[in-house]
Order: C-alpha cells, then sequence, then structure tokens
C-alpha cells in the first residue's frame, strides 16, 4: 500500500517534470529538468526493484546525459525562438494516439501480477531465477543474464556505443594542440602550472572580474576557483576506486561494466571541467582514450574468438576454464571488462570532442551570392560558459 | 477501480510517451526534440520495468539463505540497461551532429534551416 | 522496550530529516533572490542529510542487524557533505561572476561598490540602467 502511494508520487513528479520541460522555453532549464527527470525515473526504478538499472539511469541519464547537452547548448543559443500559437495538429495527434495506446493496455496484465506471461514463461525468468546459479554462477541474477545468457545482445550494445563514439570523433574531431583557437601555447619546456608567474598578487585583477593578461588564464583560473580545485582533488580518487569497486562486484550487487565505467570517465569529465582541457588532456591523453574504446570491444570479441577456438560456439564461456562454472566466472570477468573499458574510452572521447570543439570552428563561408549568413551566428558562441548565463529570473 | 490501480502505471508512462512525442513533433528548436526524445525513451523504460515487477518482491541479486524468496523478473533489467546505453550513445550522435548543423548554418531552429536551404543555389 | 526506544528514534531522526528537506523546498519556492533560494536549498544536503542518514544507520544497526550497511551511509554522508556545499559555492560563485547582485530587504539590487554595479550594468546590456 506504500509502495503503492510512492509510486504513485514519484509518477505524479514524472508528468509535472515532463509537462514543464514541454512549456519552458529556455533550454538550459530543460535539461536541467530532463536530469531531474531521469533522476525520479531512477527513484521509481529502485521502488520497482531494479536496482541495476536506477544505478545506469541515475549515472547516464542524469550525468553523462547532462554534460552531453550543455557541451551542446554552450554552441548554440539558450532560449528557444518564441513561436506563435502551439500546434494543434500536433496535439490531436498526440491525444488521439495516447487514447488509442489506452485502450490498448486495457487487456495487459496488473501491475505486479506474478501469473502473467513475462514471469511464467518456463524458459525466460524461471529458468534464470531457478537455474542461473547452477549454470553460471553469480548471485546477481542480472549479470548472469546480461554476460552468458544474453551475451550476444550485451556484444551488439558495445559495439553500438563503440560506433557512436566514431561517430561523434567524425563529426566533431579531437583537436591538436596548438591549433588555432585554442588555449595560448605553453612557453616550451615548462609544464602548465609550473611556468613561474613574475607578477604578484594584484587584487585589482581580482575584483574587476577580467583577465590579467599579464598573469594569464591559468593563474587567473587557479585563484578564482581555489574551492573547487580543491574538493575535486580530493574526490577523484575516491570517484575512480568507486568505479572500480562497482566494476568487480558488479557479480554481488548491482553494478557492472557500463556504471563503472560511466563514473570512471565522469571522474575524467569532473577533472577536465575544474582544471582545464589541457591538464585533462596531458592525464589521459586522446591516444590512450582512442585505445581503451576500441580495446574494450577487441576484449570481449577476443572472448568469443577464444572460446570458439577452444572448441565452443561463440561467447560459450564453458571451455574457458577445467568446470563450466569456472568458466563462466572467468568469461563474465572478461566480458565485464571490456564493456568497462569501451564505455570509458567513449564517453571520455565524448567529452573531449564536445569541449575542444572552438566556437570559431567554422565551416568555410558558403558561395558568394550571400546565401547563407555563416558568419552570422548567434550570439552565445564564444563567450566563455561562466559568464553567459542567461539567467531566466532565478 | 482495481483496473484503475492495476493499470495506473502503465496509463502515466502513455502520458509521458505522448509528452515526449509531442515535443519532438511540435518544437523547432533541434535541442529541444532531443530532450522530447530523452523524455519518451525514459518513459519506455518505465513501461519495462513496471512489466517485471512481482508483488513482494524483491531486487533479482540472489540471497544465500532465503530460498524462497520471490524475485522480480531480471529479463527485462537487462533489456533495458542495454536501452539505456544505446540511448545516450544515439543522443550523443544526434548532439554532434546539431553542432555541427549550427556551425553550418548558425541557427538550430529547424525552419530556418530549411529557409536557408531552400534559398541556396542548386549546388 | 528497547525495540520500542530504537522505533522511535530512528524514526524521529527520519522524519526529522524529511522536515528539513520539505522546509529546503519551500525555501527554494519562496525566497525573493537567487543566493537566498541557493541558502535555502543547502538546508537540504546539509540538515536534511545528516538527519535523515542518522535514522538510517541507527536502523541499520539495530532493526536490520547489519553494521555494514551502516558503514556504507556513513560514506555516503561523508561524500555528500563533500559535495554539495561544493555545488552551491560553485553556482554562487557562478551567479556573482556573472553579474547576479544579491537583492536587499527592500526588493532592490545591493550595490555596494562601483565594481558591482559596473559588473550587473554589464550582465544586463539590454536593460537601462538603473
Amino acid at each position: 500500500m506504500i509502495e503503492h502511494l510512492v509510486i504513485g508520487a514519484l509518477l505524479t513528479f514524472l508528468v509535472v517534470i515532463a509537462i514543464g520541460i514541454i512549456v519552458l522555453r529556455d533550454l538550459l532549464a530543460a535539461v536541467v529538468l530532463l536530469g531531474l527527470y531521469s533522476l525520479v525515473a531512477a527513484g521509481a526504478f529502485i521502488v520497482m526493484d531494479a536496482v541495476d538499472v536506477a544505478f545506469t539511469e541515475a549515472a547516464v541519464g542524469a550525468g553523462i546525459s547532462t554534460i552531453l547537452f550543455l557541451g551542446a547548448l554552450s554552441f548554440t543559443s539558450h532560449e528557444q525562438k518564441p513561436r506563435g500559437n502551439d500546434s494543434i495538429v500536433a496535439a490531436v495527434f498526440v491525444v488521439i494516439t495516447g487514447a488509442l495506446l489506452i485502450y490498448g493496455t486495457l487487456d495487459m496484465p496488473h501491475y505486479g501480477s506474478a501469473a502473467s506471461p513475462a514471469q511464467t514463461h518456463p524458459e525466460l525468468a524461471v529458468r534464470f531465477i531457478e537455474r542461473s546459479a547452477g549454470e553460471v554462477g553469480p548471485p546477481n541474477l542480472v549479470t548472469s543474464v546480461l554476460g552468458s545468457y544474453r551475451g550476444y545482445d550485451t556484444l551488439g550494445e558495445t559495439v553500438v556505443v563503440f560506433a557512436a563514439g566514431i561517430a561523434v570523433l567524425s563529426l566533431l574531431g579531437l583537436r591538436r594542440r596548438g591549433s588555432p583557437g585554442n588555449l595560448p601555447p605553453e612557453a616550451p619546456g615548462s609544464a602548465p602550472g609550473l611556468t613561474p608567474v613574475p607578477a604578484p598578487h594584484d587584487p585589482a585583477a581580482e575584483t574587476s572580474g577580467a583577465i590579467d593578461p599579464a598573469t594569464g588564464p591559468r593563474r587567473y583560473a587557479r585563484q578564482r576557483h581555489r574551492v573547487l580545485q580543491v574538493v575535486t582533488k580530493l574526490i577523484v580518487p575516491f570517484v575512480l576506486l568507486f568505479a572500480l569497486y562497482v566494476q568487480f562486484h558488479g557479480d554481488y550487487g548491482p553494478g557492472g561494466g557500463f556504471q563503472a565505467g560511466v563514473i570512471f570517465a565522469s571522474a575524467f569529465i569532473l577533472h577536465g571541467l575544474i582544471f582545464g582541457l589541457q591538464r585533462t588532456r596531458q592525464v589521459m591523453p586522446p591516444s590512450v582514450v582512442r585505445m581503451l574504446m576500441a580495446g574494450g570491444v577487441l576484449i570481449y570479441g577476443g572472448t568469443g574468438a577464444v572460446t570458439m577456438l577452444l572448441g565452443g560456439n561463440l561467447l560459450d564461456y564453458d571451455v574457458l576454464a577445467h568446470d563450466p562454472l569456472h568458466g563462466q566466472h572467468w568469461g563474465l570477468f572478461a566480458i565485464e571488462l571490456g564493456v568497462g573499458v569501451t564505455v570509458t574510452g567513449v564517453m571520455i572521447s565524448l567529452f573531449y570532442a564536445f569541449a575542444s570543439r572552438r566556437s570559431d570552428d567554422r565551416e568555410p563561408a558558403r558561395d558568394a551570392d550571400g546565401s547563407t549568413p555563416t558568419g552570422a551566428t548567434t550570439g552565445a558562441g564564444g563567450t566563455p560558459r561562466a559568464g553567459d548565463a542567461s539567467t531566466p529570473g532565478a | 477501480m482495481s483496473q484503475l490501480v492495476g493499470l495506473y502505471n502503465y496509463w502515466v508512462v502513455i502520458v509521458l510517451m505522448m509528452a515526449g512525442l509531442y515535443i519532438l513533433i511540435a518544437r523547432y528548436n533541434l535541442v529541444k526534440k532531443m530532450i522530447g526524445l530523452g523524455v519518451f525513451q525514459t518513459s519506455i523504460f518505465y513501461l519495462y520495468i513496471t512489466m517485471g515487477k512481482v508483488d513482494g518482491g524483491t531486487a533479482p541479486i540472489l540471497l544465500e539463505d532465503a530460498p524462497d524468496t520471490v524475485y522480480s523478473n531480471p529479463l527485462p533489467h537487462v533489456l533495458i540497461l542495454t536501452a539505456i546505453v544505446v540511448g545516450v550513445a544515439t543522443t550523443a550522435v544526434a548532439l554532434a551532429l546539431t553542432v555541427r548543423i549550427h556551425e553550418a548554418f548558425g541557427t538550430i531552429e529547424e525552419d530556418e534551416i530549411k529557409a536557408i536551404e531552400a534559398a541556396e543555389p542548386e549546388a | 522496550m528497547f525495540d520500542w526506544l530504537v522505533w522511535l528514534v530512528s524514526w524521529a531522526l527520519i522524519l526529522g530529516g524529511c522536515l528539513f528537506i520539505v522546509a529546503g523546498g519551500i525555501g527554494l519556492v519562496r525566497m525573493p533572490d537567487l543566493f537566498t533560494r541557493l541558502h535555502a536549498a543547502s538546508v537540504t544536503d546539509t540538515g536534511g542529510a545528516i538527519v535523515l542518514s542518522l535514522g538510517l544507520i541507527v536502523q541499520a544497526v539495530f532493526v536490520f542487524g547489519s553494521a555494514m550497511a551502516a558503514v556504507k551511509v556513513l560514506l555516503i554522508l561523508f561524500f555528500t557533505l563533500f559535495t554539495a556545499p561544493t555545488a552551491s559555492h560553485a553556482l554562487a560563485k557562478t551567479a556573482l561572476l556573472s553579474g547576479q547582485v544579491p537583492v536587499g530587504a527592500d526588493g532592490r539590487p545591493v550595490l555596494d561598490s562601483p565594481e558591482t554595479a559596473a559588473r550587473l550594468a554589464r550582465s544586463r546590456p539590454d536593460e537601462d540602467a538603473r
């Protein structure tokens, strides 16, 4: 009874948030609401016993998605153009479709019923719950189904993530250091952050809010964001440790390769947001990230190839060790590692791709007929994010 | 009445789905469309997870010392895990395309893009 | 007797934490200005989180008998206390740098120095300088 109330409350939140997203014109606020939507959905998933899914939804939906949207928004305007009336045709279409779908749900099994076909099919849920411990091993049924019973799906999913990483790289690319539009190149032989600063601490520069050209943007950033930098330095090791814990503990509790990869990448993204992209590129060079992207898929596919070479079918882990349970254990370990490595690589390279795209990267102007106003961009591109907060009356 | 209680979850999912669909088709801003797609996707995840829940069940992690526990169905969880990750991959590619479109056309409003494309001479 | 006491204490703490969170939510809506709203919302993450976590720890140790869960809740609380105030700080700092000026008790922006007035004017180029 209490559970139904909690679910009802969470669902009402979701509907209110969705209506808010429809109505809002400010894109930044809509993105924040989308992150909130994912978080409330993750809470609802937990109440419905889907702990792995809630973990992934919170990490991916409320974390990475928000970063990607903000990255895209930093190059485009922050507000929708105002329209006249909203489209009536679309509203009518949506209402009719919704009514038809509701009519279609009248035959569906009630929420929580144990007699529905999904729960009673002998080869699916019943087999997984009853025989997974003997056939595959790990207590976490989701990991055993994900890795072993539905291993092909997960291979396909890993390849999809890899393909998305490649697609974004080919669209946005990675900037090399020293190319035009990048931060001013460091003096040769000096590591960033250790450059001796000749001028003493200048109080006028602190209060006027302008970047003092004498001392450069790095010292300015270090002075102004000291709290953020200290806390980030304290938090990042724990985030990495937690990511490793989630990766290897996925057999016994909620966790696994995807969540671990996302959390691992988010540590580097945090570092990049606070310390600047150049420092993060030195910690985790783009070439290493590209190797991670491909390496994970290689590990996963390689496990399949190894099982075939050892005489079994593709991804048949039983042949990997002296007895099937140990083989399954090693197989799951290997593929979760592959998944985690690929997801880490892809998420970090997505961040690099979005963050290193300078707003002065323009396509060459179109024909001199003057048909395309490529030069006339909307005003928000090019200004640093901190100074460009369009405050919607907050 | 029992139908209302039993089917309430599905109906809310449909409302959320339609909200996401409305954003997708009735708004012209490309980033807003992607946000609507995200709302749509998450409501679909909710639909599957709802179907996997069993009354009195618990999370599908086997407990050693309680052999008679009822577990919720792990299969929808696996499917939705895949769907979430594929969803974020799609979102990333779509946003990268949006950034490039903005660089090429100077705007991300769909009708303005169409006007620019219609106005330029056939290449 | 002891069970009853544990139940009372833990539920008092949990409900107290919920009260803090609701207060933070109400403050978020009712406050006039970004900075006061931020201050109200930070009650959620500090007061609410601490009291709620204490209630959960009491329940974990005495009702469920799992010290491991209590340690995990303690760690979560520790990390929340590290990151949530930092997020508030980042938000407030960004707002200040981008020209948001705190609103005084009379409803008008508090312009206590020429730099503040200059920043406010710079951040709203389309409004007439007040």
